[in-house]
């Protein structure tokens, strides 16, 4: 029986890349551990190793190819006496836009991992995105240019136009410069600023989130990289009590103009320490302001609008979501204002109100829902902290129905302020109580069924929308 | 004891290890590796005898107005340890920096701030450095290069090396000092700003006033090296132990510490062996260690005692002419006191200004 070798994943959150290069051809003897060819993503490059003794009976894509899905046979190892003829080609999964089968979660049943060969199938936690909404910014002029974009591209976008327009403005935190970046949002940024300006340091984020608040208060403007949100816990002394109080403890002498960005929230399949969402922790301070952006055109306007900010913005990302592309405005200054939603779909039956990746789910319950009759509204809160009521309370006014869509834990979470502002200032228009639809009150586990059990779902939106909706 | 009882029993030389009190019995512990003491000129002397005395006389009246109930929270008295901050302040140029932690009275009054405004903001009156809305811990004047003021232990140490980073980046050869005790000197935060300074070549001067009591343990009780200019060691960064209660002393050690980091070597450590009299907070009885060891040291290393002495034996100024100074500065100290007295409180509008830019 040939060996199929497998589009490898270099990552739990890779559902495609490129096939860069053969380093052997058809015909060629192989062992196992042979370095066989290369594939890269935007993030990175990686070898493939040949798991299996025999001939390279066939290359089934190649090297050159775009965009080629995560456990996609790529060529097939034949052993001694077997025939490449018995192969029978694939279907090119190559540049296909469909989501792959593999990474789609959020169907109630768990998808089996069928295919036996290595490397092994990745689950991704959730599903590409559904197609942007082709909504136009409110803050983009009519007959602007768009192009595709991925979230990563955005965000280093960001950063390197802000960086040029100001010389105040740098980056650090630990492999943003010679490794490029963790997940590569600061690809090519040291190259074209060099290492003062693009800054590694050492692996202590209490120091140098303290560091980076230094240098704000004596008028820099720091853009703090944490690898994850969750490591940023050794530094939420240095965030809350240094950074975001000293404005007002200072009587409005000491101002602290930073950035504390990184990916926030589950990844997938990393497991508790490493997948909790901090939104509600950060959104609770004063003196604070917390973005959490879901397209690439938010994210590379609102990081804009961040670091310009005289504030302390946390600024929370998402991994999953990094390596998805939607339409960014060509503008040479494209900025998104802080502090504004945005209704990212109308309707009139039911106001979803998600953020982040929380959109993932609330877009594809309204694609579901209006199968069903019911038209929702899906609000893109994009800034959690000062959170844009008013853009919920006259979007429920004219639903009478919400539910609320987050990755992060019930109690105490976004939902519930949500809820709280709605029974305060909409709760003669409320037809049915809100909901909130959270991750489950547990810690993150690992093990792929349980860590998809934990998470919120499509079918818990969809779920939520139909109680009250009383549909 | 525990800890030390186990490294006998191994066999290891227990290091200083004597309880409390005896540890203290020499305060100073000028050790042979100090450097020799500098002479001070007339002026500088009559300079650091009004600076010290400004700042214990400060002290003195917010203890009083703390104790008529006008003060209010959290207030750490520095008296005692009135040389470091008056010798330290003497080794900096203008555009320097200088952060500490919450005993930061002395601090700001050597930076040159206001006793009204620092006296107002204990008393949480508008007319304090920050509005009454920061009170003891939390002051600021950007004005004086006086960068706080701050409640959290140790985390002014990383701060302070922000401040640096700032310094170096614009590369505008200012150097901060940034202060903290022989209780921080134990928070991980300073190792990591350490390494980063060191690693960056940062100028700052990291001063460890070293009082023997972090709130009422003593040293020994809880650093395993008891040693502080030893503590950048692992980061190659230089370190002295200095005698902080002779004001010469502490600004001679200053101006080498200060040029070093200024001429871009990176940063220095100075372990200031000093001597709190006043318990940690105003609610500090310090029954911790013995009256006599308080008594010793202010009999015999006070440092505004000392300056006093050599003023007189050199007869550079006579007892009148130093009354006199000193009742200039308890008339300044009176004024601020009433200030911070009449100021009113702030407005109630103010509760929400200043949390955003």
């Amino acid at each position: 029986m040939p060996t199929e070798v497998l589009m490898p994943a270099l990552s739990p959150t890779m559902e495609k890349g490129n096939l860069a290069k053969w380093l052997k051809k058809e015909g060629d003897q192989v062992r196992s551990g042979d370095v066989i060819a290369e594939i890269e993503t935007d993030k990175a490059t990686m070898e493939v190793e040949a798991i299996d003794e025999g001939t390279l009976g066939k290359i089934l894509v190649p090297e050159g190819t775009q965009d080629v899905t995560v456990n996609t046979p790529i060529a097939v190892i034949l052993a001694e006496g077997e025939d490449a003829s018995a192969v029978s080609a694939p279907s090119p999964q190559a540049a296909e836009s469909a989501p792959p089968v593999a990474a789609a979660p959020l169907e109630p049943s768990p998808v089996a991992a069928s295919a036996p060969a290595t490397p092994a199938v990745v689950n991704s936690a959730v599903a590409a995105p559904p197609q942007p909404e082709t909504v136009p910014e409110p803050d983009v002029p009519e007959g602007t240019e768009f192009v595709s974009q991925t979230m990563r591209e955005a965000l280093r976008d960001a950063m390197a136009e802000e960086m040029r327009r100001d010389g105040d403005v740098f980056v650090m935190g630990e492999e943003v410069a010679e490794y490029q970046g963790a997940y590569k949002i600061t690809q090519g940024l040291l190259q074209e600023f060099g290492a003062r300006r693009v800054i590694d340091t050492p692996i202590t984020e209490h120091g140098f989130a303290g560091v980076g608040v230094g240098a704000a208060m004596a008028g820099l403007k720091p853009i703090v990289e944490f690898m994850t949100f969750n490591f940023a816990m050794q530094a939420i002394d240095q965030i809350i009590n240094s950074a975001a109080k000293t404005l007002y403890m200072s009587g409005g002498q000491i101002t602290c103009s930073i950035v504390f960005r990184g990916p926030n929230g589950a990844a997938a399949r990393v497991a508790a320490q490493h997948s909790q969402d901090y939104t509600s922790w950060y959104s609770h301070i004063p003196g604070l302001k917390v973005v959490a952006p879901y397209t690439a055109a938010d994210a590379k306007g609102l990081l804009k609008s961040a670091i310009r900010d005289p504030n302390p913005i946390i600024f929370l990302e998402n991994e999953i979501l990094y390596g998805h592309s939607s339409p960014v405005p060509k503008l040479d200054d494209f900025t998104v204002p802080i502090g504004k939603a945005k209704i990212a779909r109308p309707g009139k039956d039911v106001t979803l109100v998600a953020w982040s990746i929380g959109m993932n789910y609330a877009l594809k319950a309204a694609e579901e829902l209006s199968k069903l009759g019911i038209e929702a509204e899906v609000i893109d809160l994009r800034t959690i902290r000062p959170m844009d009521v008013e853009t919920i309370v006259a979007s429920v006014k004219k639903t009478g129905r919400c539910v609320t869509v987050e990755e992060g834990w019930h109690q105490s979470g976004v939902g519930s302020e949500i809820v709280a502002q709605l029974m305060e200032k909409a709760f003669d228009y409320l037809d049915a109580p809100v909901l909130r639809v959270t991750g489950k009150d547990v810690p993150m586990p690992y093990a792929a069924n349980l860590e998809k059990l934990a998470l919120p779902s499509v079918q818990d939106v969809i779920d939520a929308a139909r109680a009250v909706t009383y549909r | 004891m525990v800890a030390a009882a186990n490294k006998s029993a191994v066999g290891r030389a227990p290091t200083a290890k004597a309880p409390a009190r005896a540890a203290a019995k020499s305060p100073a512990r000028r050790s042979d590796k100090m450097a020799a003491v500098p002479e001070f000129t007339k002026a500088e002397e009559l300079e650091a005898y009004r600076r010290m005395l400004e700042i214990r006389r400060f002290e003195e009246k917010a203890g009083q107005l703390y104790g008529m109930g006008l003060i209010g929270g959290f207030c750490h008295l520095y008296i005692g340890q009135e040389a470091v901050v008056v010798g330290m302040q003497a080794a900096l140029k203008q555009g320097d920096q200088v952060i500490t932690g919450y005993r930061d009275h002395g601090h700001m009054l050597a930076c040159g701030m206001d006793p009204k405004g620092v006296m107002a903001e204990l008393t949480g009156r508008r007319g304090g450095y920050s509005k009454g809305k920061g009170g003891s811990m939390h002051m600021f004047s950007t004005e004086k290069g006086f960068f706080g003021g701050h409640g959290i232990v140790g985390a002014q140490v990383s701060l302070g090396t922000g401040l640096a980073f700032a310094n170096h980046y614009r590369d505008n050869g200012s150097v901060t000092l940034a202060y903290f005790g022989d209780g921080a000197a134990n928070q991980g935060q300073v190792y990591e700003s350490f390494n980063m300074a060191e690693l960056w070549k940062l100028p700052v001067v990291y001063i460890i006033e070293n009082n023997k009591y972090a709130m009422g343990t003593a040293v020994n009780r809880a650093s395993a090296q008891t040693d502080f200019s030893k503590r950048g060691s692992s980061f190659n960064i230089p370190g002295e132990q200095v005698d902080g209660m002779d004001v010469r002393a502490v600004k001679a050690a200053g101006e080498r510490a200060v040029e070093f980091a200024r001429s871009g070597k990176g940063p220095y450590i100075l372990e200031m062996l000093t001597y709190r009299y006043r318990g940690h907070s105003m609610s500090d009885p310090a029954k911790y260690r013995s009256k006599e060891e308080v008594q010793k040291m202010r009999t015999e290393h006070d440092p505004i005692e000392q300056v006093r002495n050599r003023l007189l034996e050199k007869k550079w100024a006579t007892e009148e002419e130093l009354k006199a100074i000193d009742a200039e500065l308890r008339d300044q100290m009176n004024a601020a006191a009433d200030f911070a007295s009449a100021d009113p409180e702030p407005d109630p509008s103010e509760l929400y200004t200043d949390i955003l830019r």
